[in-house]
């Protein structure tokens, strides 16, 4: 469902992030991406939703490619994958300003145009699923990392995404909070939800994904099974 | 007593002592003079020629018949004169205070003025001119006549004495703009003592004379507890006129007349009745619930003009700071262009530029000009908290709204404004009880406000204390529950 060809991105001022990356991810696959820090996996997962410009190649989400530049060209077809593709923040990102309730109620209702009570029972349900139906109205800064994590995957489930782009959701919370959003995180892939998942987490890798990338250097370096691809750690 | 109150008593006392009179000396005031060896009289030089002004060919030097008739006062009293610059509006207080030893700058004698200053003989005969836009057969040489009609004169002058009560006065703070407005038809005469009105007024050929409807003097103004100095200044005024001197000077610039003749032969019984009446000892008028009205009036005109203005502002401003955040290059550097030619220069001259300038152009009303021009020049302050707003509010949300879809306007009015506008608020509110003060200078483009209000009462009732107080007792009720009500919201968006 996602093709990308021949990738390239370099950041002004920088040296080449992405060097070429070919790599198609189907429908219901679980795909860790893993790799060395500054290898570029964050940035190729945030390209597919149009959050970095690149330089060369393409991006198809099913019928819709981005190409480089021009973001005329791309505007129409970025606000069709962006319908059709969620993003779960390192930093979690919630709208600081609302309550974990209005979070996951604010793109439904204002860019979809779903009514406010349906928005809100669908919005119930989603937090009752990440287990913090009884924070619905506590404030990002009332949350732990863990919740707010939590919060920020029902957020992203509201707008019925058909892939779910992760980028190391687990990596700025303590250990101790890690678990609660594995768990989440866990149940998704059982749902067969298409998830592209950016991990430094071995162990979780191998144990959810059904295959895994690596890259390094810009490049893709390893494709296939995780329990072959990723070593696990010592 | 506590520390607190020890400080507040040496306030009270620093204060005390700041607002007593330093006129009582021993020494009288000619003797002071005479041991000075200098006689230090008080004018403003932008009254300019032919009062006193800077010698356009040599800068250092004065000119004007005022200049020779101090110099020869001095002569006559065996000192030097020497002048001192002080804003004309305020020559009076400033000779109460201490500032100079004498006022001599076109100071008409009238009644509020004679119960502050004791004059002295007058050395120049005017008559309060009336001009008209040609042809305009509303406009009669008499006061009476002047029932109704928009007036043009300068804030207390003689002229404003005569009018008000009269006639819808507008107040100016210079000589030209009167004739201006009058020519733009802003206004449907202007009544001003016949030097400036032959100055300004008559040579503008869309202008003419309706005649003179009233005589007046100006004389040299001493502190009231120094005779002997009042007196030394008549003697050596009389004994100029007696030689032909005075004269010589009037003729000089050619201001004089038939009417200047009275100035040699001038009586005790003449100074009496130019003075209103022995020098009386009687209270000044005081403040009245008729000036109390006045001033809430005033007061209701700044919040007319602050809040109309601070409305123009916050949008714009918000215009502004989004131009600057998320508009293409050109509206980008456009909007800085706009901060920072309203932030980099003075917003006295916005005003004026807004209002005589493009006269020409647009003509707009005092009460119009003066919301524009504090709104557009707020709105480069606003624009400059709502971008510090913007700055504050973190990459992610944004980046958070657009994955979920959201459009950049949405996303600016759902998630980015609402975040900013509370690290903006402090800064929005600072700026609007700066602007309910600063509104206080459209009174120069004619609006009559608060503090406009308190400068027009001081004069009625002799003294700027009690006026000061209620003005700044009005200022503080308007802004103290702005600030309160602004700690609340601040409060209130912090929780959220």
């Amino acid at each position: 469902m996602i093709t990308i060809e021949k990738l390239a991105k370099s950041y002004a001022g920088g040296g080449p992030i992405l060097r070429g990356v070919d790599v198609t991810f189907v429908r219901g696959q679980v795909v860790a991406i893993a790799g060395p820090s500054g290898a570029g996996k964050s940035t190729l997962l945030r390209c597919i939703n149009g959050l970095e410009a690149f330089d060369a190649g393409s991006i198809r989400v099913e019928n819709d490619t981005l190409v480089p530049g021009g973001d005329r060209t791309n505007a129409q077809a970025l606000a069709a994958i962006r319908g059709r593709v969620g993003f779960v923040f390192q930093t979690w990102n919630l709208f600081a300003h609302r309550t974990a309730l209005a979070n996951v109620m604010e793109a439904p209702v204002h860019v979809r145009k779903t009514a406010v009570s349906e928005a809100r029972a669908r919005a119930e349900s989603l937090l009752e699923r990440v287990g913090l139906a009884h924070r619905a109205n506590a404030y990002p800064h009332e949350l732990s990392g863990g919740e707010q994590q939590r919060v920020a995957i029902a957020r992203a489930l509201a707008m019925d995404p058909a892939a779910l782009l992760l980028d190391e959701p687990t990596s700025a919370l303590d250990p101790s909070r890690k678990g609660e959003v594995l768990a989440v995180l866990r149940a998704l892939a059982e749902s067969g939800m298409t998830m592209l998942l950016v991990t430094h987490d071995i162990a979780f890798a191998r144990e959810v994904a059904h295959r895994a990338v690596v890259i390094a250097e810009g490049r893709i370096a390893a494709d296939g099974d995780p329990k072959h691809v990723l070593a696990p750690e010592e | 007593m506590t520390r607190a109150t020890i400080r507040f008593a040496a306030l009270v006392c620093v204060l005390a002592g700041l607002l007593a009179s330093p006129n009582a000396r021993a020494e009288g005031g000619l003797e002071r003079v005479k041991r000075a060896g200098v006689l230090r009289w008080g004018g403003d030089l932008q009254g300019g020629e032919p009062f006193v002004s800077q010698d356009p060919g040599d800068p250092t030097r004065l000119v004007g018949f005022e200049v020779d008739i101090a110099a020869g006062i001095a002569r006559v009293l065996g000192v030097r004169p020497e002048f001192v610059e002080n804003d004309w509006s305020t020559l009076v207080p400033s000779l109460e205070r201490g500032g100079f030893d004498v006022a001599m700058n076109g100071l008409e004698v009238m009644p509020s003025r004679a119960a502050r200053v004791s004059f002295t003989r007058p050395y120049y005969v005017f008559t309060e001119r009336l001009i008209a836009r040609k042809g305009d057969a509303r406009v009669r040489a008499s006061l009476a006549a002047l029932a109704g009609l928009r007036v043009g004169t300068l804030a207390s002058s003689y002229a404003f004495e005569l009018l008000r009560d009269r006639s819808e006065v507008v107040v100016y703070e210079g000589t030209e703009e009167p004739y201006l407005d009058l020519e733009r038809g802003r206004t449907d005469a202007v009544l001003l003592d016949d030097i400036i009105a032959a100055r300004y007024g008559e040579p503008n050929p869309a202008l003419s004379v309706v005649g003179d409807v009233a005589q007046g003097y100006y004389a040299v103004a001493a502190r009231k507890s120094e005779p002997d100095l009042v007196a030394a200044i008549d003697g050596a005024i009389a004994q100029m006129a007696a030689s032909g001197e005075l004269e010589a000077i009037l003729r000089r610039t050619a201001l004089w007349s038939a009417r200047e003749e009275k100035l040699a032969s001038w009586t005790p019984a003449d100074q009496l009745l130019m003075t209103g009446g022995p020098a009386s000892d009687a209270p000044p008028a005081g403040m009245t619930p008729r000036h109390v009205l006045l001033f809430i009036q005033g007061a209701l005109m700044t919040l007319l003009v602050s809040t109309l203005a601070m409305m123009l502002a916050v949008p714009l401003g918000l215009s502004l700071a989004l131009a600057r955040r998320w508009g293409p290059r050109w509206l980008d550097l456009s909007a800085g262009f706009y901060v920072e030619l309203y932030r980099g220069t003075p917003v006295l001259l916005q005003l004026y530029v807004l209002y005589y300038g493009l006269a020409p152009v647009v003509r707009i009303n005092a009460l119009t000009a003066a919301v524009l021009g504090l709104g557009m020049n707020y709105a480069a302050y606003e624009a400059e908290a709502y971008r510090a707003g913007l700055q504050a509010v973190p990459r992610g949300q944004m980046e958070a709204a657009v994955s979920l879809g959201m459009s950049l306007p949405l996303a600016l009015r759902r998630i980015i404004l609402p975040q900013a506008f509370r690290h903006a608020l402090p800064n929005v509110t600072n700026d609007f009880i700066a602007l309910l003060k600063d509104s206080s200078l459209v009174s120069v483009i004619t609006v009559v406000e608060l503090t406009k209000q308190m400068t027009i009462t001081a004069v009625d009732v002799r003294g700027w204390l009690l006026p000061g107080l209620l003005c700044a007792a009005l200022y503080l009720a308007m802004s103290w529950p702005l600030s309160f009500v602004a700690r609340r919201l601040e409060t209130r968006l912090a929780r959220g």
